[in-house]
């Protein structure tokens, strides 16, 4: 019987833990140990991988719980509660071990774990959060903890979804789509008059550059406070990445498929629209997802600078001035979710509209 | 010039300007191709083969000379869609279907939905491919991509098919046997070929006139008008009247390098 070096690990610190309990009292961390022993000791190849993964699953999280459960009680902090934290996080990364080494012939099951080990590694990320941050005390101005971060979004869900209106449905949406929009338009353009591209091209270059804090109150003076300025920010963030990469895309087909549309005398546009666009496909994907966090950054920052009172940019440069970490945290945590998931849409499209792409191809 | 001549180049030359100086890549090419002819162009790298084709196709212009398909300029003829060119790569789409690759040049001349899928079926049945309409290129080999753009080629019938070393990268097994098909497809379709290769086997097998040509600078060295009969099979290469056609492009071949040996 061989044991990984995890399972070790977390055995000896979950012992020590143990003689922890018994030298300093919290009689409640026992029930840690006890679990963690016990899971580890249920890590062994007799049950294969898929076995294991299972047992250790159902033991760290029980381990889990009780720690934060320990949280209220004067335990926390105690050496033997950081022993067991100890523990108990080397055994939940022996758990990714386990998964991660699972080899199964089934395909919804390869995804599935796929699925669930970045998951795992994002629920852990959030339980050491809690467990570090109120078992060491940390102030909450300085980090929060992620249970009173819930707590906040759950008693803020109206103002969160304003926000969320106003600077992504609104600003971040239409300066995405006319930013996107106007640079692959420009870029077809470009592509087509030379002196556009030896004109056009070294100006777009300088606008890319243009620091956003400068624009944005320009934006805020041409447009008004209200999100068309913002709008107009994302616009000048997206619009260059979509221009330089469609016209690299748009010079991508390779000479032999230009030379048969020539020999079937296919004119301009046939040839834009039956070879170079798709072809310029994976490039204009890329803009796209570039562009999907960009946008959303670009309209945040640009609410900085003068804007009516709602917004995400606006909440959290309110709130951060109230000393109210826990609602820019609530910000921060729904911009993510909002951003991955654009970027996450923009991908699953990409997928589907370039599938004979060989990075897809099946 | 008779009304049956599909090809006629008169003292045809082109010059590439490039930064090592001028490159001659067809010197004086003279040469008549009539309707119904299968012609090789046969030659190694740099004797103008591919060059000469292209300049027929359009897709290079001459420096010198005169040059007519159909009794027409080059680019006259390439704007009424006088021949089908089959390239090196199949160059197919990767992101249409095989039927949809086939349904190109159908689309872009304009042809209606009912004639698109007629010719779609008769064009895949030609070259053996019915069954694979909604397979997608890269799902199919190397020598089933390239009769899929020989059946491209012809799906919008052109009297004229260009060839440019359609088989040059598939195995030989897999070439012999789309030789066969080829010659066969000729004989069912009655078109004209021109097919560039450097192979000699594959240009006496499949050619009524094969074209030697030598580099430096790019130009006709022999024309050979072969006797064989134009029904044939791959059996026909063990009899003494190919090895003597191949025998005769063999000896073209070795002059032509000869020649450079001189100039050198």
């Amino acid at each position: 019987m061989t044991r990984r070096w995890q399972a070790i690990l977390a055995l000896v610190l979950a012992f020590a833990g143990l003689a922890a309990v018994v030298v300093g009292g919290h009689a409640d961390l026992a029930s840690v140990a006890f679990v963690i022993i016990v899971t580890m000791a249920f890590d062994t190849r007799r049950f294969g991988h898929g076995g294991a993964a299972v047992g250790i699953f159902s033991g760290v999280h029980l381990a889990a719980y009780f720690l934060i459960v320990s949280l209220s009680a004067d335990s926390a902090g105690s050496p033997a509660f950081w022993l067991l934290v100890a523990a108990s996080w080397v055994a939940a990364w022996s758990l990714v071990e386990r998964l991660a080494a699972h080899t199964t012939a089934d395909l919804g099951m390869r995804s599935a774990i796929r699925l669930i080990i970045p998951i795992l590694f994002g629920v852990w990320l959030l339980i050491l959060w809690e467990l570090i941050v109120r078992g060491a005390g940390v102030p909450s101005v300085l980090l929060p903890p992620p249970s009173a971060i819930a707590e906040r979004i759950a008693g803020s869900l109206p103002i969160l979804w304003a926000d969320f209106q106003q600077t992504f449905l609104k600003a971040v949406l239409a300066g995405y789509l006319i930013g996107c929009g106007s640079g692959l338009i420009v870029a077809i353009a470009v592509d087509r008059v030379p002196f556009l591209k030896r004109g056009l091209l070294p100006i777009g270059n300088m606008v890319s550059a243009l620091p956003i804090i400068g624009v944005a109150p320009i934006m805020v003076m041409w447009f008004g406070f209200d999100w068309p300025s913002k709008a107009a920010v994302v616009v000048i963030m997206t619009f260059f990445p979509m221009l330089v990469n469609t016209v690299a895309g748009l010079s991508a087909s390779t000479r032999i498929s230009r030379d048969l549309m020539h020999t079937y005398a296919a004119g301009y546009w046939q040839t834009l629209f039956k070879l170079r666009l798709p072809e310029a496909l994976p490039f204009i994907f890329n803009a796209l997802k570039i562009n999907s966090t960009l946008a959303l950054i670009g309209a945040i920052v640009a609410e900085f600078f003068g804007t009516p009172i709602v917004g995400m940019g606006f909440r959290i440069s309110t709130e951060v001035g109230r000393m109210n970490v826990d609602m820019v945290w609530a910000e921060i945590a729904v911009a993510a979710l909002a951003g991955s998931a654009f970027y996450g849409l923009v991908a699953l499209i990409e997928r589907t509209a370039t599938f004979w792409h060989p990075s897809y191809r099946t | 010039m008779s009304e049956s001549t599909v090809i006629s180049a008169k003292d045809l030359s082109l010059t590439f300007e490039t930064a090592d100086g001028p490159v001659h890549a067809l010197s004086h090419i003279d040469l008549d191709v009539e309707r119904g002819e299968f012609v090789s162009f046969i030659g190694p790298s740099g004797c103008g083969k591919t060059t000469l084709l292209r300049v027929i196709a359009d897709l290079e212009s001459p420096t010198g000379g005169d040059i007519t398909v159909n009794g027409k300029t080059p680019e006259q003829a390439r704007l009424d869609r006088a021949y089908g060119y089959v390239f090196q790569a199949a160059a197919l789409y990767p992101w249409r279907t095989i039927a949809k690759n086939i349904a190109l040049p159908l689309e872009i001349m304009g042809y209606s939905k009912s004639e698109q899928e007629a010719r779609i079926a008769a064009n895949l049945d030609l070259v053996n491919l019915t069954g694979f309409e909604r397979k997608y290129p890269w799902q199919l080999s190397g020598g089933m991509q390239q009769r899929a753009s020989i059946a491209r080629a012809l799906s919008f019938d052109p009297d004229l098919l260009l060839m440019d070393e359609p088989f040059g990268a598939l195995d030989e097994i897999v070439r012999d046997h789309l030789n066969e098909q080829l010659l066969d497809l000729w004989a069912k379709t009655n078109k004209t070929v021109i097919f560039v290769t450097h192979s000699i086997p594959e240009a006496a097998f499949l050619s009524t006139k094969i074209v030697v040509m030598s580099p430096r600078p790019g130009r006709i060295h022999d024309i050979i008008e072969s006797d064989l009969p134009r029904e044939r099979t791959l059996d026909i290469r063990e009899t003494p009247e190919f090895l003597a056609v191949a025998h005769r492009v063999r000896e073209g071949l070795r002059e032509g390098h000869s020649y450079e040996d001189e100039d050198a």
